[in-house]
């Protein structure tokens, strides 16, 4: 069982790891008020810009290349976050039809322009990430097999933004500000706060991060762009909800689904693993985030003004 | 009222001619000539009969899964899930299809009743959920896509699995398949089928039963005030979980017409894409079931003519795609044609009552004095 | 005389109405000025100028002799101006300290000091007798407390002219008069406030001037000592205002609604009606009176079947309703005019006469077998228009969302009475309507009291309810505090009551 365990707990790492990311890019909008079911679009958004630059550039010297791609796919994403900002928070669009929206431009236009710049509808890349042992840390009994054995730089990066993330949402001037517009845009507004801009800067900041999800999966798990996030930007959102709408239970939620996921995925490979059926699996994180919402539906830490347009004229 | 519905359907026109109009600076971009892509586009939808039939046999799901969000919207409701309801009820029309051997009209018959029934229950569950528990039925129905997705990619292979590929079903036989010999050979081989009589019987009953019932008053004074419905005696749970399951029913019933009527077998790790159309179908047909069935036929032919129109320039067919989602865009960010329709509509009532005035002082019988 | 506050000839139109017309307001240093009007006068639309919240038309503002143009509210607040809105905007899961510093948080490094910023609040709390825990979660607090909340906000802004927007109407009568201490206390620390209401009796006890305002326009600016309520309230209202309702002699019957140690849960979970009992009698109106969110709410809803009973009945005509469904309710004689018409009342984006079938069309004749007959609904409601003279310019086929508030109400009226049912739950039934909408549904109330039927009147305004009523019944805490005869009792024993002291507990 253990060496089961050490087999596949790097696969679950970096299949959680781009969730997480994803999921932390949900929290800050909807934390801010605005419902965002377009981090699946916002992902594919981020494979395709990586695949773009990284198979343009990668043939001289591929870590720089996937730094680039990396960075690109944030920006980009930001970028097209930008969208639904405006239709959400400029526009007082529904929120769900506008995430909608994204989602499915997303998914035609990359689709149609990876067809246009490489004839076919998929981008692949020839160099991924590279796993690393971390010197020193892999030495600790039991953890360091784990963990920090085969790792990917990103899994860092990540994790590192997750605490600044929290950070930022808890303790500062940002964060109590952004947080007030998710529950009581008036009272924020009353108080001098521009909820416009926190709900585009929050948006925007989901893109980045949805992007950099949707870059890091294709450069750790899929290698290949192909118009599709395979519902991971989904599985985020279910991972925001599970993990109510906290840094740390986002956190809990996509390692849960992250594992859960691998486990289906390696099934057919580790015989100990055949008897669980993969139906089971590959619909639990869906099936408990059901279970979730019933539970916690007298007592749900979701904003209260997520998802509601925030209309000046109307006190 | 009438101002209202020619206002929605102004709002839709306008979202349609700016997504054509952003598919044709795509076009452009990628150094294409749109006039022609959209020559070859309408083209590639409308040229022959054969064309003409199979944008109505590519209209005809994408119907079911409009009406079943317009439905569900008239009660306030947000079904998302078509994609799940559709593949459960083509999992349950496919499913009858291959075990019983029964005589056409009998299997066609029971096909449409089980696809409606996987489809309805499909989606009672977040109705249900959405009722005693307050659970959004936005977040409930997309999580209910991903279960069905899973459940149908591991049931196929498992139950009902193809001769040759793991990835997809056994050929349906024809007694099971909403093709006909007649519709097939009057449309020249198209994909058109059965399928599309039962969507204009669906949009005709959507239509009646929204208009002209009681249970069409109770649906929509939910949608339109839960709380003053539940204050006058409605029972708002109970609409809010029957209005899903009609909701799912009909996305259900599109399932059957995709899976055994436009194509003969189920594959495996497809989420199809009616789910999210049938919200643009819905959007753009203003919630109405006939606009609906327009909006639907509208997309259908963008579909259809996408590959004629790839196969005669070098525009990649996703443009289809991408004019369709772009349409949803602006249909969602139509408020800022709608501001300014209100404040054009403004100007001219005030203009004409500045007019009025102006025309009493001059004839020196002024205002109320 | 240098004001510290001017503003002169301020006008605001929206689109079909003038909200202000040519107004002008002078403010003294020093003074509570009270701003008086009806519902929809305009005070608040002067107001939320003055806070930068509305750019006027026309007209001009000046702050201590000098010009200014408030542009948002952050110019006010620079400006030292301060305002408590009738709705608090606070957010609830914050704390105390994090709904006031929200907006200008003091930092050290990267994160907000929490700590220096809760010892300032302490202080100002100190210093004002505010009496305010700056580590409370605001959803964990009253809500006099969340009131003195949004005081501190303007204090820890500096603020110098204090505007509160009707404070008074969702305290209790304690809390009123600890808010009274208060506003001294802000006064004697050179503060000065503007007192927003329509309440003659706290303007009478409080302010120094008083300015009203009608339909948009300017009346004057009165010394509030040598004004009697009686000028006041017709300068306000553009006549002479009858205190007194001319009523027939009462003929009380039988028991029609009995309700019996009736206990139900609130919306926080918590048991906001606690074993109440009290009997509802033919040809009466029977006046619920108590301060908003003492049980109001959770009686009515379980009366007509909104609202589980956790413990108790409710028996309507000697039977037991309490598992009744809503409609079963109806169809037994219950009848209800929602306070709130808009949530509860009608369905704003129905036409007038489909609005008029919302308790019918499931019966004969407006429908048959599961279909409308519209014929019959279009004659229902042209009867009903006609009837109690509803104004909807385009007969049943209008948007009830287009009728004015009072025509709103009217038809919501109507359809309630015209079923002639035994017992009509009124909750607030004139809320935010002017005189003359007022008096109608009062006569229509007193109608049916006449014609032998049962009302239950709930109300936050105690003169409607001692106007009214034949009997009061006084709610505290979810508790009956008392019942007395209107005839035999006076406002200052029924106030008391609200404040849940029980008769004769004091002399």
């Amino acid at each position: 069982m253990w060496n089961i365990l050490v087999q596949i707990f790097p696969y679950a790492v970096a299949f959680t790891i781009p969730l997480l990311i994803t999921a932390l890019g949900g929290l800050f909008s909807e934390r801010s008020g605005v419902v965002n079911i377009g981090l699946e679009g916002l992902m594919v958004i981020g494979m395709f810009t990586a695949a773009i630059v990284i198979s343009k550039t990668e043939l001289n010297s591929p870590g720089v290349s996937i730094l680039l791609g990396l960075l690109a796919a944030l920006l980009v994403s930001a970028l097209f976050a930008m969208l639904h900002a405006f239709a959400c928070v400029s526009l007082n669009a529904n929120q769900v039809i506008s995430g909608i929206a994204i989602n499915m431009v997303a998914g035609a236009l990359t689709t149609y322009l990876a067809r246009f710049i490489t004839g076919s509808g998929n981008i692949q890349i020839i160099h991924g990430l590279g796993r690393h042992k971390v010197p020193a840390l892999s030495e600790i009994p039991l953890l360091g097999k784990l963990i920090f054995t085969q790792s990917y730089l990103t899994t860092w990066l990540v994790l590192a933004i997750l605490l600044t993330a929290s950070f930022a949402l808890y303790r500062t001037r940002f964060g109590l500000r952004l947080r007030s517009c998710g529950e009581h845009p008036h009272a924020a507004d009353s108080a001098g706060i521009n909820v416009y801009r926190m709900r585009y800067s929050a948006v925007m900041i989901s893109g980045a991060c949805a992007g950099l999800g949707g870059a890091i999966f294709l450069v750790t798990v899929s290698g290949e762009f192909n118009g599709t996030a395979a519902g991971m930007g989904f599985l985020a959102l279910a991972a925001l909800i599970f993990g109510q709408w906290k840094p740390f239970g986002i956190l809990g939620a996509t390692f849960f689904f992250g594992f859960a996921s691998t486990i289906a995925n390696v099934s057919q490979a580790v015989p100990a693993l055949a008897q669980i059926p993969g139906i089971f699996l590959k619909t639990f994180p869906y099936i408990i985030t059901l279970a979730a919402l019933v539970v916690f539906s007298k007592s749900s830490q979701a904003p209260k003004a997520a998802g509601e347009p925030y209309d000046k004229g109307k006190r | 009222m009438k101002l209202k519905a020619s206002k929605e359907y102004l709002l839709a026109i306008v979202a349609v001619i700016l997504g054509l109009m952003a598919g044709a600076v795509l076009m452009l971009v990628t150094g294409n000539n749109p006039v022609d892509g959209f020559y070859y586009l309408f083209r590639g939808g409308l040229m022959n009969i054969e064309r003409v039939g199979n944008t109505l046999a590519t209209a005809t799901p994408l119907i079911f899964t409009g009406l079943s969000v317009a439905f569900a919207f008239k009660t306030g409701l947000f079904n998302i899930g078509g994609a799940g309801q559709m593949l459960i009820g083509g999992l349950c029309a496919t499913a009858v299809g291959l075990t019983f051997a029964w005589p056409k009209p009998i299997l066609l018959a029971v096909i449409v009743i089980v696809s409606m029934i996987g489809g309805g229950l499909w989606a009672a569950l977040p109705g249900w959920l959405k009722a005693r528990f307050n659970v959004h039925e936005v977040v409930s129905t997309i999580m209910m896509n991903w279960i069905a997705y899973w459940t149908v990619f591991y049931v196929v292979p498992l139950y009902f699995k193809g001769p040759f590929l793991e990835t997809e079903s056994q050929k349906i036989p024809a007694a099971a398949s909403l093709k006909t010999v007649w519709m097939t050979s009057l449309f020249h081989g198209s994909y058109i089928n059965q399928g599309i009589f039962l969507a204009v019987i669906f949009v005709i009953v959507s239509a009646f039963i929204l208009e002209k019932t009681t249970l069409g008053y109770e649906l929509k004074a939910v949608g339109f005030n839960r709380d003053a419905a539940q204050a006058a005696g409605i029972s708002v749970k109970r609409n809010i979980i029957l209005s899903m399951t009609i909701a799912g029913a009909l996305a259900g019933l599109g399932g059957a017409t995709f899976y055994v009527g436009y194509a003969s077998n189920m594959q495996i790790g497809v989420m199809p894409s009616h789910g999210f159309d049938g919200i643009a179908v819905s959007l753009l047909g203003a919630n109405s079931p006939w606009g609906v069935m327009g909006a639907a036929i509208f997309f259908g032919l963008l579909h259809t003519g996408k590959g004629f129109m790839n196969a005669m320039t070098s525009i990649p067919p996703e443009i289809a795609d991408t004019i369709i989602a772009t349409i949803i865009y602006f249909a969602a960010a139509s408020v800022l044609v709608e501001r300014n329709w209100d404040r054009f509509r403004r100007k001219w009532t005030t203009g004409r009552l500045f007019k009025r005035t102006q025309h009493r002082i001059r004839q020196g019988t002024g205002g109320r004095e | 005389m240098e004001y510290i506050v001017e503003m002169q000839k301020i006008r605001k139109e929206f689109p079909g109405i003038v909200a202000c017309d040519d107004i002008t307001f002078q403010l003294e240093k020093g003074e509570i000025h009270a701003l008086l009007g009806e519902n929809g006068a305009g005070k608040s639309t002067l107001m939320n100028i003055l806070f930068g919240l509305y750019q006027p038309d026309r007209g001009f503002i000046r702050l201590r002799g000098k010009d200014v143009n408030i542009a948002n509210p952050n110019v006010a607040n620079d400006l030292g101006i301060g305002m408590v809105h009738q709705h608090f905007k606070l957010v609830h899961n914050f704390t105390v300290t994090e709904n006031i510093i929200l907006g200008m948080e003091p930092t050290r490094g990267l994160a907000i000091d929490i700590r220096s910023a809760a010892a300032r609040i302490r202080e100002l709390s100190q210093k004002y007798g505010l009496n305010v825990d700056p580590d409370a979660k605001i959803s964990d607090v009253s809500v006099g407390m969340q009131q003195r909340v949004e005081i501190l906000k303007m204090l820890y802004r500096n603020a110098e002219i204090l505007i509160f927007d009707e404070p008074t109407a969702v305290l209790t009568p304690q809390e009123v008069r600890e808010l009274m201490k208060i506003m001294s206390s802000l006064i004697a620390e050179q503060k000065t406030i503007i007192l927003i209401t329509h309440k003659l009796r706290e303007i009478k006890a409080i302010a120094n001037r008083c300015t009203v305002i009608r339909r948009g326009k300017l009346i004057g600016t009165v010394d509030v000592a040598s004004s009697s309520p009686e000028t006041l309230a017709e300068m306000m209202v553009g006549r002479k205002v009858l205190f007194k309702i001319e009523k027939q002699e009462q003929r009380p019957g039988d028991a029609i609604l009995n309700i019996e140690n009736l206990s139900v849960r609130g919306n926080s979970g918590v048991l906001g009606l606690k074993h109440f009992s009290l009997e509802v009698r033919y040809g009466e109106i029977l006046g619920i009176a108590g301060v908003d969110g003492n049980g109001q709410a959770e009686l009515v809803e379980a009366i007509i079947g909104l609202r589980k009973a956790e413990t108790g009945r409710v028996m309507l005509l000697g039977q037991d309703i309490t598992t009744l469904p809503t409609r079963e309710r109806i169809a037994r004689g219950l009848a209800h005019i929602p306070d709130d018409r808009h949530k509860y009342g009608l369905i704003l984006d129905y036409t007038v006469e489909d609005n008029l079938i919302l308790k019918l069309y499931h019966r004969q004749p407006f429908s048959k077998k599961g279909l409308l007959n519209r014929e019959e609904i279009h004659r229902h409601a042209d009867r009903l228009i006609e009837v109690f003279d509803v104004r909807t310019g385009q007969g049943g086929e209008a948007s009830a969302r287009s009728l004015s508030g009072g025509n709103q109400q009217k038809a919501i009226v109507g359809r309630e009475i015209d079923g002639n049912p035994e017992l009509l739950i009124a909750v607030q039934p004139t809320r935010g309507l002017d005189v003359g909408a007022i008096e109608y549904i009062h006569k229509r109330l007193l109608e049916q009291r006449d014609h032998g039927k049962a009302v239950l009147l709930v109300s936050l305004e105690l003169d409607e309810i001692l106007n009214l009523s034949d009997r009061i019944a006084v709610i505290n805490s979810g508790e009956l505090v008392g019942l007395v005869n209107a005839a035999e009792t006076n406002e200052n024993e029924v106030g008391l009551m609200m404040a849940g002291v029980k008769r004769g507990a004091t002399a």
